[in-house]
């Protein structure tokens, strides 16, 4: 018998609490309170155990953690295991993480391995209750919004990040961690992590930054980057860019903006000679104030921007950096 | 090796997506179809293994209506060998299939056909859902590497070291074959197809088998009832008109004012 309880998933586990897990505990918590259910929160991998005490303020019934040895390293083979193992006798009535690289990877083979229906990348909660729930997501690269109905006892649902948050103001009961055993192997024989490369940066991350300052095909490559970090160290800001800057080598794909990259909303968003291809656009739409510089008049993105400036970036943006310092 | 490459058809990744007037449903009458440019993506790698020996058949697949033989058709003008159409009229009747269905068919696709690699694309671009891949290998009980940028099948086509595009940068697994992958934007430039591959595309075998006979199917148990169904479509609410500064100055002076630096 399914209950009217809300499990949300993270994973990996990170050492610090990042915007991706406070959105998938507003996320969890909203479907809670339309269920009118219980909360409860697994952390999986090797920082979960670390972490957990990072959750108690959000005031959830129960923190889990598991760790196994097969986590040390991600693959979507044994963090299915993982929740699999944790979920299948406890009937869940929503089980949800944030959208991440991991989450795409793995959480469709939960749904699989459970035969449970899924929503991906939910931008709202319409109604839920015990066995329909609707669900508001983005389509055709964030150009429609369309509800989707799931039917059935249990649902699973990843959720953008951008579009939930969650507060500890006013929660005074404390959440309980209990650690997990599991003795089973979870990963697959067949696949072999081999190593991740990440480049080590000072700057924020784009999911967590306030502030973006992003760069397009018209910043001709390091020559406008350079520029473009002096803006970002002056605000403190993460630097992102469009998938051409990427594809033409001058930039990591992790600092991809976009359909296909990453999603953001920050307050403030700076796109630098950047034409506003619709496939970026989907990406960083809901940031709370756009501004565009370009020296294209025609360019789309003026169309979303809040704030333009049609100008070369390579004169426009020094001067901005040299104005706002003398403000400050 | 055999090489199984799913596709689906998606409007034109230029077309502008119009609500119909009962606001359930799209207005599709004047937007040109494609094959979904994940999958486009997907089928130029199948084809680049073929080409570099490591491969003996490229086999595409669709789930769909029978107007989908055009997709299919365009890759295998791309040079894929065969095509299977699973054909169902689900979609045109306004119920089209959830993604554990067409996952199930697909792994019922994958039984009977019994490659050493599967690639699809990572998303498509119409419900923009990233579920059915990781759907079909889990079904399939196979590894996954999603969102490759780069793979590289073992000369002895018993692994393959797949390149990952994930949030933190790169990653790197190996995969002991059959394995499924999914393919992102780097890891190739699709081919157009050229005259001669258009006109021999004709004469390849085109395979059309309904998805309600369709025998592996329905021994793994068939697809059971859609779940998930879109109610409606709603425009993006209108964004407020910006407004246009005259010179960085300005820009600074406002940012300032709004208290946003």
């Amino acid at each position: 018998m399914t209950t009217q309880d809300v499990l949300v998933i993270v994973g990996p586990t990170a050492s610090t609490l990042r915007k991706i897990d406070t959105a998938a505990i507003g996320f969890g918590k909203r479907a809670a309170a339309l269920l009118s259910g219980e909360f409860d929160l697994l952390l999986l991998g090797p920082l979960a155990a670390e972490a957990a005490p990072q959750f108690i303020p959000f005031g959830v019934r129960k923190i889990y953690t598991l760790d196994h040895a097969d986590l040390a390293d991600y693959t979507a083979e044994a963090y299915t295991g993982a929740v699999v193992h944790f979920a299948k006798e406890k009937n869940y009535r929503f089980l949800s993480c944030t959208a991440t690289s991991a989450s795409r990877d793995f959480f469709p083979r939960v749904a699989a391995r459970m035969d449970i229906p899924m929503a991906s990348d939910v931008l709202e909660i319409d109604q839920m209750n015990g066995d329909q729930a609707q669900l508001i997501r983005a389509v055709f690269v964030g150009n429609l919004l369309a509800t989707v109905s799931i039917s059935g006892p249990q649902v699973l649902a990843t959720c953008r990040a951008s579009k939930f948050e969650a507060s500890t103001e006013g929660i005074t009961s404390k959440s309980p961690i209990e650690a997990i055993e599991l003795a089973s192997a979870l990963a697959c024989a067949d696949k072999k992590f081999i190593s991740i490369t990440e480049q080590a940066s000072d700057r924020p991350d784009l999911t967590e930054a306030e502030v973006i300052v992003s760069g397009g095909r018209g910043t001709r490559g390091t020559e406008g980057f350079q520029i473009l970090e002096q803006l970002a160290d002056q605000l403190d800001a993460a630097i992102g860019c469009t998938r051409a800057v990427v594809d033409s080598g001058w930039m990591p794909n992790e600092m991809q903006v976009g359909q296909t990259g990453k999603n953001v909303a920050p307050k403030l968003y700076f796109a630098v000679a950047i034409s506003g291809a619709i496939q970026h656009l989907a990406g960083m739409r809901s940031s709370k104030t756009v501004v565009a510089i370009n020296k294209d008049p025609e360019a789309p993105i003026f169309e979303i921007a809040d704030l333009g400036l049609v100008a070369d970036m390579f004169e426009a943006v020094p001067q901005l950096v040299k104005a706002l310092h003398a403000e400050n | 090796m055999k090489i199984l490459v799913t596709i689906k058809r998606t409007p034109h990744r230029d077309a502008r997506m119009r609500i119909a007037a009962d606001g359930k449903s799209l207005d599709t009458a004047d937007v040109p179809f494609e094959i979904n440019p994940f999958d486009e993506i997907a089928v130029e790698e199948a084809l680049r293994v073929k080409e570099a020996g490591q491969a003996e058949e490229v086999v595409v697949v669709t789930v769909g209506i029978e107007a989908a033989r055009d997709q299919l058709l365009a890759a295998l003008a791309m040079g894929a060998d065969r095509a299977i159409l699973i054909s169902t009229d689900a979609v045109a009747q306004d119920e089209p299939l959830d993604s554990l269905q067409i996952a199930k068919t697909l792994a019922a696709v994958i039984q009977s056909e019994k490659p050493g690699l599967v690639i699809m694309g990572k998303l498509a671009i119409d419900d923009e859902n990233w579920q059915i891949a990781p759907m079909v290998a889990e079904l399939a009980g196979w590894p996954q590497a999603a969102f490759a940028s780069k793979l590289e099948v073992a000369d002895d086509g018993k692994t393959a070291r797949v390149t990952r595009e994930v949030d933190a940068g790169l990653e790197q697994v190996e995969l002991t074959l059959p394995a499924l992958i999914t393919t992102d934007l780097r890891i190739n430039e699709p081919r157009y197809a050229s005259l001669p591959g258009i006109m021999k595309a004709k004469r390849k075998p085109l395979e059309v088998i309904s998805l309600e006979e369709f025998g592996p199917l329905s021994e793994m148990g068939g697809i059971g009832e859609s779940r998930v169904h879109t109610v409606s479509y709603q425009a993006l609410p209108p964004k407020e008109k910006g407004i246009l500064v005259d010179s960085a100055a300005e820009l600074a002076a406002i940012l300032k004012e709004r208290k946003l630096v």
